[in-house]
């Protein structure tokens, strides 16, 4: 189980991710893909009105997104916990399957973002796999540059989209 | 005029008749003055010194008059576009349309300042148009090159450009670029929900259609040699892989059977195959696919991401973008996938390297300081020159005589929103003046030039 302190820190990366949605006119929704449930992200938080295994709980209650530092694809020691998080409640729900989605920030080239996101997807899914999760649960994808989370050209909005995001399909 | 068969037709028009595209026939016509041969104009001079040069409308009686008009603007706007000639303009002309298209006054050219001046004459017989067109050198008053034409009617515009072409290549001594499309990824619609489709233009940007409907994203399309088939990155059904687009048929199919994503696709100069990158976990290699067989060769294995490979176009080398050594770098190694070397040493990252049809020069993205860059170098990486810089651009392709380049050019966002953020469509000479924004229907990014039509 989750110790509180933790879940705290969940939900509060939660909320983050639902004021970046508000003023992105729900960017973290959108980046979540065509199998991630849109809205709820704020209903759901501690309410128990989410259905347990859905993208909205690992939105809410895990967290569905790692960040990346410019160019690179490793995960940083203060993302694993996300990834751990995910793994341990992949493992929870043995039904759900994911997409992985890899991101990068519009500073590069087309071509070679897309390569990087999918390294990124991949780096994502590795720890997933480590953490106990069959690797037929979990496709990739990359979508390079081309699906920005948040719409801004400066650094806060490029730290959001350097991500991959664990949709539920 | 003659209506018949392609092999009679060609009798009927005399041994010289030549067919230069689908239903297009030319042959020389006679000259009516004293004939120059080669150049007349080096083209060293023409960035300081662009070519004045009289396009009146060519003549015709009723509809064979409007063609004969619109040929001649078609013709004006691609000159003009080059930056290498400078139109006189039309108010100043002295002789009629008409009476130049009978015989050159050379004098009353002389006097608006033309040192070129084009004359011709349009006739439409049932479904085909036959168009006669002169180039004269105004000052000794000599005819260069005599040329006429026929074509169904609807292809009017292609003989424009191509008329166009032989006036780029008599005056400047090397071949034009005006009988070309390109093809490039149509956008529209907010960023982190863009459709992406692909759509096809003359290079003035006429006769423009797309090609896919948007279900899926389309990028990065590039021709082959034929200019009759794409090459591009597809998102059909939500697998992001190389697909080939035939032109005529309309047909799409996947190329190659990789586990992973596919991408940065290059048809080789040969049109024989097809040179891509696949990621698979931490790396993306290059890959050759034989078009015939189908069957594929690893070429690079060098860790890292090796992507947006482009052959020499003597088809025995390569160039490619890789970050092996750290940060995205150009490397070339040859066409079998040996000896690697890199070749870019500037300041910052390189990418999107691309091969001049020339031979003698790689154009490339370079990123640094937070500002991108189109630049050219030569293939063993000296020479490196900047030729546009701004925010965002990216993605070079040559024009098929390699003077020209284009590529996209993005302004950011000015809010949270993306408001201001936009992609266009922008080209350049590669001597580096002359940048033009190509206008286009909607926002567009990943520019194609064709190879010559014809």
């Amino acid at each position: 189980m989750m110790n509180p302190k933790l879940l705290g820190a969940v939900a509060a990366l939660a909320l983050l991710a639902a004021c970046e949605s508000s003023t992105d006119q729900n960017a973290a929704a959108t980046g979540a893909g065509a199998g991630g449930a849109a809205g709820g992200l704020g209903t759901g938080l501690g309410s128990g009105a989410v259905r347990p295994g859905s993208q909205e709980d690992l939105v809410a209650n895990v967290g569905d997104r790692v960040f990346f530092a410019t160019d690179r694809s490793t995960i940083a020691a203060d993302q694993r916990p996300v990834l751990d998080r995910q793994a341990t409640w992949l493992r929870q729900y043995p039904q759900v399957t994911v997409t992985v989605e890899g991101h990068a920030d519009e500073r590069g080239t087309r071509e070679y973002n897309l390569a990087l996101g999918q390294r990124r997807a991949n780096a994502a899914r590795d720890v997933l796999v480590a953490g106990g999760v069959g690797g037929s649960r979990i496709n990739t994808i990359s979508y390079g540059k081309d699906r920005p989370a948040a719409l801004g050209s400066n650094e806060d909005a490029w730290a959001q989209n350097r991500r991959a995001v664990t949709v539920v399909r | 005029m003659i209506r018949s068969p392609a092999i009679s037709r060609r009798a009927a028009l005399g041994a010289a008749a030549t067919l230069v595209a689908p239903g297009i026939w030319s042959w020389p016509l006679p000259a009516r003055a004293q004939q120059t041969q080669g150049a007349v104009i080096d083209i060293t001079r023409a960035r300081t010194d662009p070519i004045p040069i009289a396009v009146p409308d060519f003549a015709g009686a009723g509809d064979a008059g409007r063609v004969g008009r619109d040929i001649a603007r078609v013709i004006l706007n691609n000159l003009r576009g080059s930056g290498l000639f400078r139109p006189v303009e039309r108010a100043a002309f002295i002789q009629t349309a008409e009476a130049a298209a009978q015989a050159p006054r050379f004098q009353d050219w002389r006097v608006i300042g033309a040192q070129a001046l084009t004359t011709g004459r349009a006739e439409i017989a049932g479904d085909r148009i036959r168009v006669e067109f002169r180039l004269w050198d105004v000052l000794p008053e000599q005819q260069i090159q005599g040329t006429a034409f026929t074509a169904p009617l609807g292809n009017w515009r292609r003989i424009a450009h191509l008329i166009s072409d032989v006036i780029y290549e008599r005056l400047l001594g090397e071949k034009g670029y005006f009988d070309t499309r390109v093809c490039y990824v149509a956008e529209s619609g907010p960023r982190d929900r863009r459709n992406r489709r692909l759509a096809i233009m003359d290079q003035d940007g006429e006769n423009h259609r797309f090609l896919t409907d948007g279900t899926f994203a389309a990028l990065t399309p590039r021709f082959h040699p034929n200019a009759q088939q794409i090459a591009f990155m597809s998102y059909n059904q939500n697998q992001p892989r190389v697909f080939l687009f035939n032109l005529d048929s309309g047909r799409q199919e996947v190329l190659g059977n990789f586990p992973g994503m596919t991408l940065s696709p290059r048809f080789s100069p040969d049109g024989r195959s097809v040179i891509l990158s696949s990621t698979r976990g931490n790396d993306a290699n290059i890959y050759i696919v034989d078009l015939g067989s189908r069957r594929e060769r690893q070429l690079t294995s060098g860790g890292g991401l090796d992507v947006s490979p482009c052959f020499s176009p003597d088809g025995s080398q390569i160039v490619f973008n890789s970050d092996r050594g750290g940060d995205q770098q150009l490397y070339v190694m040859s066409a079998d996938g040996g000896g690697a070397r890199r070749i870019s040493f500037g300041r910052g990252r390189y990418a999107t390297p691309v091969w001049s049809p020339r031979g003698d020069l790689i154009a490339f993205t370079r990123i640094a300081s937070g500002q991108f860059a189109i630049g050219v170098m030569r293939p063993d990486g000296s020479g490196e020159r900047i030729l546009s810089e701004g925010w965002g651009m990216e993605g070079p392709t040559f024009a098929p005589n390699g003077r020209v380049m284009m590529y996209f050019r993005e302004s950011p966002a000015r809010d949270s929103r993306g408001s201001g953020y936009s992609s266009r469509l922008a080209s350049i000479d590669i001597a580096g003046f002359n940048e033009r924004q190509i206008a286009t229907p909607t926002d567009a990014s990943d520019p194609a030039w064709s190879p010559l039509l014809s």
